[in-house]
Formats: structure tokens, C-alpha cells, sequence
């Protein structure tokens, strides 16, 4: 650095501000409020909602109300380890220390819960609140009961039947039939405080002031713009107690405004940054986390009368038609190329003989094989929004999708819907009428395949036709129906693990879909952000996440001011560098900012913006 | 325009429980919460329900986040409100000077510049010119924030740098739409009055030009006010593209989030309030324009 006298430097300064000084105070001045806003360790989020999740018990807003509200502020009896990036994310106890069933009664279950943990308003939890919050969501005429909250949880816990107290913290849960699912289920209903809601009176009210026994306390929250959390010191598991001092939850449903919120940094952590937009991210130093987890992206055929899916040539052919690779490279790496219904790896992947991946002579050979040609290429119709929750980047991998499927003799169609349409149609099976008017035989909806029922039941079991699950397709199978009932009642891991297993070998071996990619979930993170690891599930731990900058790296020492600091001054020094050379300090000044908003002093900039020099290296 | 309201919201496809609810939500809960919001009803008993309930301020409850209607539209519109006076008063004022410039060096080289920066102005799309500012002055400068109020996150306007600071962008991406319009209007007045009679027997009479551009102004007024109304009439409404690349949040982030989610009373109250004061406001300039140029009234 070029040496130069203090004097001069001073003297520098002093002509630069008389100059200057009320453009340089009004640009201090408009960097403070972030500065003021990092006192303490804050991880800021970027959600990719467009409002808050519901905060009373069962949240809205898919998956993501779950990750960013329900394990947030809330536990349930089981919950997911969410530890580790290493294996697929598995049940952990949660308000329940351990779980059985009645050997004489295989519809009953006992549940043991944790003693000594408190709700966030100070009330103990016992065995009184969950059979409370059972009725909550299921007894109609239980006042605390909550439509909504029904709404939002019935189809999770299918198989729960009664809830009873047997002692303040044993409970049992009868069940509708065998289930072997209860802990799966469980796992998605989550325990509100009794005591409080019947403190405050009414469910608006207890949005106000929500209180659950989760890792995170409420703190408050701003419709639409923002919900802050801070830690609950006292969770019962000590290993999770959150170690930022504050964390705030922001809708921005926008991915290119998320990605400017980072860049800019007025966020820390990002949901689903666009693939395009990763090396842009990546080129200013943010890190991009990603994994595997249990979502898939893939045709849902039609299997009614006349369908052409029926065909299993037409479906294996189908899924040996996509350059999975390539549409891999298209979305900038952040996929997995499917080979199953589940993600490569998967507990239940089991062995299918389908081997799939790109093989088109071989599916052209089956196409033919079933009398299409390219001269006579099958038309199919698929339904597709342009955007929505774990749909990735859907209409350019539709795209690409109808590029790969017409070198194999298939004219794809696409009915473009938008996200909520989508939903609507999707709620009405095959064979309805708008879909039989359209001429659509199949649909793009990505799922969840996590636990049994969101993985299997919902998609292959008759009973579960839509709307009273997710077998838009109507396939009706006897095998499913007969195997996945015997999976239910399989209480032995290990077996279980073998039953589903052979269901997914199945479903892959009669290709039942045709599947393209897994998603990998990317998320954006600020470089000071530390600590977090991405669990191999659609659920994510927010407790290890730390701020390096303050708790880890040493704070740079305070510059020293030109002359003595006058009592009672809240001069603050603020560093000046040049935009090509951040690391480089040229110069310190200081700045009153106690009086920057004072309307008494803001004529006086003189007042608020003194010289304090400072060259590093040479301290004053 | 109440009908208008509540056909254009249930003419879309789609529904606010595909939305709210699990795709595989059982049907008799899904039924159950349909009676609960009355969406099980015929459309035109909903509607007199509804209007009924307007009529007397009740614009109901949002169906997503079981808030009450007004309580989103208020503040939303105050917000939009902030945004679109800032955005009026920089576009009309550039509009103005560019606009009363390009009509006084009628078909010189000036003229020329401030058209086509009007044109430019009136063509450019202002969310694209949105996300231009957002990559120069917030990615790349990181001068100014790029979303939000501010840092906070808090959606209530007080009077402080920081505030200042969140409305620049969307303010002057907001302005250029106006700015071009205005600038268009004024010129052609200011041109137009120009070649007037009443211009050059100002002249004969010894004016200097500063004097007959202010009758020219005068002249001028009511036409561009009319037009000023009309642009600040679309701006209070909330610009969806804009709110929603800055994630500001007024009307028409909050229209914006509602016609994804499918909110029906929400929209149909947004909607509404936002065409009465679409109407009150032509209202107010017809009368100022009578104000103006007492030849109107007649």
C-alpha cells in the first residue's frame, strides 16, 4: 500500500467530506439498518411460500409448512432424524420415548411419553394433550375442534381410531384395522398446548401467541412479509437447542427476487434457487446445498379402458425413451436420473429386473412391437402446470421429455394448467369428464414417497382412487391391493422392509409410470452460514445451523478514532473500501448513529459524521 | 362492477381448497370445509350473500389465512398507495419537463431525444426493467435493497431512511410508465397550443416566452390532468408485476397471491375496493378538471 502520512490522509479526508459529506453520511446512514439488524446471530430464510404456514398445530402450505412451522414450533409423538446427509432420513422418538404394539391386540397401540418436557407457555405435557389434540382434529363437536386443521391431517393419520389417556404419560391409540404405519403417521400430527389455547380462548387467538413444545419459540409475525423465531432453551433434547439467536421466516414465492435477497444480503439462507441462477450464485461465493430425498418427477398414466398406457411395451418404452443425463445437464446437475419409483439407494429399491435408462432402439422395438410407428406415432396427452411445489422447472423438462418421446414414435401433447388448476383437476380421477372431454391420459404431479402410505398406498392401491388418495391413473391390481395390505400388518421391520421392497420391484418391473428425475432440493446458503446438513428427506433441521462471523471467526478490532471518542458519543465506525478490492480497508469514518434519525440534529452532518482515520497497518 | 367481480373470480379454474389441502384429503373433510366457507352453495346464492355482507363492510374472512378481508386490503393498500404517489410524482414530474420540452423544440433534435425516451418509457416492460435494476443496484452495486419494506420485514410504512431506501427501485421502475405516457400528452398539448392563434397575439402583444408558456401550461392542464388521473388510478390499484418482483407488500402482491391460491373472498374484496376507488378517483378528476377549465361545465 502506498504510504501516506497521517496528515495528509487527514487532511485528504476532511476536503473529501466538506465536499461530499451529505452524500457520504446518507450512504453510511442507509448501510446501518443491516448492520443494526446483525447485532445478534439472525439467519434470515427465504421460503418459497407466498405466506406464512398456518402456526397453530398442522400447518398449510405443503411440505414446506411442515419443515418451516410444524417441527419448527411444534413436536409430534415420532419424529425424523434429520442429522444426517448421509442415509435416507428414519423415525427418531420425539414426545414419545417408545412406541409398541399390544401383543394380545394388534389393533392397539402404547405409546410412552416424555416425561418433563414443557409446551412454550410454561404448562407441562402429558397424555392429556394428545388425546386433546386427537379431538382437536377429529371430534366435531370437541370446542377445541378446528375444520381446517382436520382438513389439513386427516388423510396422515388414516388409520388412527381412538386416542385414550392411560396414565398421564401412557397413552394408547386403537386402530381401524391392523396398521403397522402408526409411527409413520404419528409423525405428521403435532401437539398443540392445551392450557394455552383454553388460556386465550379461541384458535385466531392462539395464532397470536401459538405454543408448542418444538426446538423454536414464536416470537411474532407479519402476514405475508415475515415470522421470527427464537430458541426454546429449555427443549427437552439438548443437542437441538437452536444455536443462532433468531430466526426469521420470509415468503418470497419469486425465485428471482429469493435470488437477489441472497446476493443482495438481505437473506441468509434460500429455498429452491432456479438451476440457472446456481452458478450465478455460486461465482459470488454462496454455497449450494443439495441432496437426494424421497420426491419423484413423473407421468402418472391413465390405466382406464382405452388407454393407450395399458400397453406395458408402450410404458416400457416410454421410460427407456429419456435422456435422463441430459435433462440432468439441462437442470445444471440438480437431479437424480430416476431408475425406479423411488430414488436410487432407497431402504425399499429393492431389485427390479426393468433395468431403466436410455436405450431408444430398444424402446423403438417396443413401440413397433405394439404397431407404433414413426409413420403411425401414438399421440398422448399430458397434463402439466407451469410451475408449483416440488414441480422443478416443469415446462422446459416437458419439453425436453416431448423431444426424447417423439424419436420413439410418441406425439406428446401438453395441456398447460396453471399450479392450482392442476391440483383441482388432479383431486378428479381419469375418467372424468374433463379429462375424458381433453382427450388427457396422463398427468405430471411430483410426489412424496417418504413413508408407506405417501410412497405406495396412496398411488397403487384401488381403494385409494383419487380423491380419497393419489391413484389419479385408477390402476387396479389385485397384487398391490393384497400386498400392501399384508405390509400394513407387518409389524417386523426387517420383513416389512422385504414386503415393500418387492412392491417397488413390481412397479418398476410393470413400469406403472414413467419416471424422469428426482429432484435434489437445492437450497442457497450465505458463506458465513454454518452447520447445516441437508437430511436425505423433505423435512430440514434449522437447530445446528450457526453464523460464523460472530460465534466462530474473531470480531476484526475495532478501528481506533481520530482523537479521543467525546463522552456519551455513539460514534460508530463505519469501514470504507473500494468495490474491486472488499478485503482492503482505505480509510474509517465515523458516524453518530444515535443521531442519524434525530430530527432535531439531521441538518447538522457535521454533527453526525466525523473524521476518523485509519490506515491497516499503520494505526493512528 | 360487483358482478364483474364475482364472475371473474369463478370463471378460472381451480378452487381455494386444491390449494390449501393435501391433494389426497379425504372428500367428507374436504366437503365439510367447503359448508364451513359456504362454497357448497349455488354461485348466485353465494353472490347475494356476499353483496349483502359488502354492503355493509363485511367483505368476509380469507379462506387461506382465515384473516378478515379488510384487514389484508387496508394496509396493502396504504402500502400501494405509498408506492404509486411516489411513482406518480416522479413520472408526472419527468413526464412534465421531457414532455413540455419535446413540445416547445417541436420537431428539432431535442424533441426527437425526449420522444423517443418516452417511447422507450411506454414500451420498455417495467417488471423487466425491474429485474434490471434489481441485478444493477442490488446484486451488483448492493447500493439498495432488492425486496421488501424493509430489512425487518415489517409491511407497516414509517418515515425512516431505511424506508426511503426500499421504495427507490420499485418507485422508479413504477414511474417509467407514466413518465413516457405523460410525456407523450404534454408534448402534443404544448406543440398543439403552440401553432394556436391566442399564442401569437400573446407574441404580437410583447410576452416575452416565459409568460405564453404559462398560458400554454394553463392551456394545457386539463388535458394532461386527465390523463395524470388515469395513471394514477392504475398505479394505486397496485402493479402485480412490480409488488411482486420487489416483494412489496401492497394490493397487488396481495391480488398476485390470491389468484394462486385461488382466495375467493379475498380477491373478490381486492377487487372491489380497488374498482370503487378507480371510480372515485375519475370522479375527482372530472371535478377538478372542471375546476381547471371552467369550459367543461358546459
Amino acid at each position: 500500500m502506498t504510504q501516506v502520512s497521517r496528515a495528509t490522509l487527514t487532511s485528504l479526508l476532511h476536503r473529501k467530506m466538506r465536499r461530499g459529506i451529505g452524500i457520504a453520511a446518507l450512504a453510511s446512514a442507509m448501510a446501518l439498518p443491516g448492520a443494526q439488524a446483525q447485532a445478534e446471530d439472525v439467519l434470515r430464510v427465504a421460503m418459497t411460500a407466498a405466506d406464512i404456514p398456518i402456526n397453530i398445530g398442522q400447518p398449510d402450505q405443503g411440505f414446506e409448512g411442515f419443515r418451516f412451522m410444524g417441527y419448527m414450533l411444534y413436536d409430534a409423538l415420532v419424529l425424523w432424524d434429520l442429522s444426517k446427509a448421509d442415509e435416507p432420513a428414519g423415525l427418531t422418538p420425539g414426545l414419545a420415548e417408545s412406541w409398541s404394539v399390544d401383543p394380545d391386540n394388534p389393533e392397539r397401540w402404547i405409546f410412552n411419553l416424555r416425561k418433563g418436557v414443557k409446551f412454550h407457555d410454561g404448562s407441562d405435557f402429558t397424555a392429556d394433550d394428545v388425546v386433546w389434540n386427537f379431538e382437536k382434529v377429529t371430534k366435531t363437536d370437541a370446542p377445541q375442534y378446528e375444520p381446517k386443521q382436520a382438513a389439513l391431517v386427516a388423510q396422515r393419520i388414516p388409520a388412527l381410531k381412538e386416542v385414550n389417556k392411560i396414565d398421564d404419560h401412557t397413552i394408547e391409540i386403537l386402530t381401524d384395522g391392523i396398521s403397522a404405519y402408526v409411527p409413520y403417521q404419528v409423525s405428521f400430527w403435532f401437539m398443540s398446548s392445551q392450557e394455552h389455547y383454553e388460556k386465550v380462548g379461541s384458535w385466531a387467538e392462539f395464532a397470536e401467541s401459538p405454543s408448542g413444545t418444538g426446538p423454536w419459540k414464536f416470537v411474532s409475525q407479519t402476514p405475508r412479509a415475515k415470522v421470527e423465531m427464537v430458541p426454546n432453551k429449555d427443549y427437552w433434547n439438548p443437542e437441538r437447542v437452536p444455536k443462532v439467536d433468531r430466526v426469521i421466516l420470509r415468503p418470497i414465492p419469486e425465485a428471482s427476487a429469493r435470488m437477489a435477497a441472497i446476493l443482495s444480503g438481505q437473506v441468509d439462507f434460500v429455498e429452491a434457487p432456479s438451476p440457472d441462477a446456481i452458478p450465478r450464485l455460486q461465482s459470488s461465493g454462496i454455497k449450494i446445498a443439495t441432496n437426494a430425498y424421497p420426491h419423484n418427477w413423473a407421468i402418472k398414466p391413465s390405466r382406464i379402458e382405452g388407454s393407450p398406457w395399458n400397453d406395458i411395451n408402450v410404458r416400457k418404452a416410454a421410460n427407456l425413451c429419456i435422456d435422463r443425463a441430459g435433462m440432468k445437464q439441462m437442470l445444471a446437475g440438480n437431479a437424480i436420473p430416476s431408475e425406479g419409483h423411488l430414488p436410487p439407494g432407497d431402504t425399499w429399491f429393492g431389485e427390479p429386473d426393468f433395468k431403466i435408462g436410455y436405450r431408444p432402439d430398444e424402446a423403438r422395438e417396443l413401440m413397433a412391437a405394439s404397431g407404433h410407428t414413426a409413420d403411425k406415432p401414438l399421440t398422448v396427452k399430458i397434463a402439466i402446470s407451469t410451475s408449483g411445489s416440488g414441480q422443478m422447472q416443469p415446462l422446459p423438462m416437458f419439453e425436453y421429455l416431448q423431444a426424447n418421446l417423439a424419436e420413439c414414435h410418441f406425439d406428446v401433447q401438453a395441456e398447460v394448467m396453471e399450479w392450482n388448476a392442476l391440483l383441482a383437476f388432479g383431486r378428479k380421477p381419469a375418467d372424468s369428464e374433463e379429462a375424458i372431454s381433453k382427450g388427457i391420459n396422463a398427468i405430471v404431479i411430483s410426489h412424496a414417497t417418504q413413508d408407506p402410505y405417501s410412497g405406495f398406498e396412496r398411488f397403487f392401491l384401488s381403494s385409494r382412487i383419487s380423491p380419497a388418495g393419489s391413484n389419479w391413473g385408477m390402476l387396479k391390481d389385485q397384487w398391490y391391493d393384497d400386498t400392501l395390505a399384508k405390509a400394513a400388518k407387518t409389524f417386523e421391520p426387517e420383513v416389512l422392509n422385504e414386503i415393500l421392497s418387492s412392491v417397488h420391484e413390481r412397479v418398476v418391473n410393470e413400469a406403472e409410470w414413467v419416471w424422469v428425475v428426482h429432484d435434489v432440493n437445492p437450497r442457497a446458503l450465505a458463506p458465513h452460514v454454518k452447520g447445516f446438513v441437508q437430511a436425505k428427506s423433505w423435512f430440514q433441521d434449522l437447530t445446528p445451523v450457526y453464523i460464523e462471523r460472530y460465534r466462530h471467526r474473531p470480531r476484526p478490532a475495532a478501528p481506533a478514532l481520530y482523537g479521543a471518542r467525546p463522552a456519551g458519543s455513539t460514534a460508530r465506525p463505519v469501514r470504507l473500501s473500494f468495490p474491486r478490492h472488499p478485503d482492503r480497508i482505505h480509510a474509517v469514518l465515523c458516524v453518530e448513529t444515535a443521531s442519524l434519525l434525530d430530527p432535531d440534529r439531521a441538518g447538522r452532518v457535521g454533527d453526525l459524521f466525523r473524521p476518523c482515520a485509519y490506515w491497516p497497518g499503520r494505526p493512528p | 362492477m360487483s358482478v364483474i367481480c364475482f364472475a371473474l373470480v369463478h370463471i378460472g379454474p381451480g378452487d381455494p381448497l386444491s390449494t390449501l389441502l393435501p391433494e389426497d384429503a379425504p372428500q367428507e373433510v374436504v366437503d365439510r370445509l367447503k359448508a364451513e366457507y359456504g362454497l357448497d352453495k349455488p354461485l348466485v346464492v353465494q353472490y347475494v350473500l356476499w353483496l349483502g355482507k359488502a354492503l355493509t363492510g363485511d367483505f368476509g374472512i380469507s379462506i387461506v389465512t382465515s384473516r378478515s378481508v379488510l384487514g389484508e386490503v387496508l394496509p396493502a393498500l396504504v402500502n400501494s398507495l405509498i408506492l404509486a404517489v411516489g411513482g406518480a410524482m416522479l413520472g408526472f414530474i419527468v413526464g412534465m419537463i421531457l414532455g413540455g420540452l419535446a413540445g416547445y423544440f417541436h420537431g428539432r433534435p431535442a424533441d426527437r431525444v425526449f420522444t423517443g425516451m418516452a417511447i422507450t418509457g411506454v414500451s420498455v416492460p417495467h417488471y423487466w426493467l425491474a429485474i434490471v435494476l434489481v441485478i444493477i443496484f442490488s446484486v451488483e452495486l448492493q447500493w439498495l435493497p432488492s425486496l421488501g419494506m424493509n430489512m425487518s420485514g415489517a409491511t407497516d410504512f414509517t418515515f425512516t431512511i431505511e424506508n426511503f431506501r426500499h421504495m427507490v427501485l420499485p418507485v422508479i421502475a413504477l414511474s417509467v410508465i407514466p413518465a413516457g405516457i405523460v410525456t407523450r400528452t404534454v408534448r402534443g398539448a404544448v406543440a398543439e397550443l403552440l401553432n394556436q392563434e391566442f399564442v401569437e397575439a400573446l407574441r404580437s402583444k410583447g410576452m416575452n416566452e416565459r409568460q405564453i408558456l404559462r398560458h400554454v401550461a394553463k392551456n394545457a392542464a386539463p388535458q394532461v390532468m386527465a390523463v395524470m388521473g388515469l395513471q394514477l388510478g392504475y398505479l394505486l390499484g397496485g402493479s402485480i408485476l412490480i409488488e411482486t418482483v420487489f416483494a412489496w407488500p401492497g394490493t397487488g402482491l396481495l391480488l398476485n397471491n390470491a389468484i394462486f391460491s385461488r382466495d375467493i373472498p379475498l380477491l373478490q374484496g381486492t377487487i372491489l375496493i380497488l374498482a370503487l376507488i378507480f371510480v372515485a378517483l375519475n370522479l375527482l378528476i372530472d371535478v377538478a378538471q372542471a375546476t381547471v377549465d371552467p369550459r367543461i361545465k358546459r
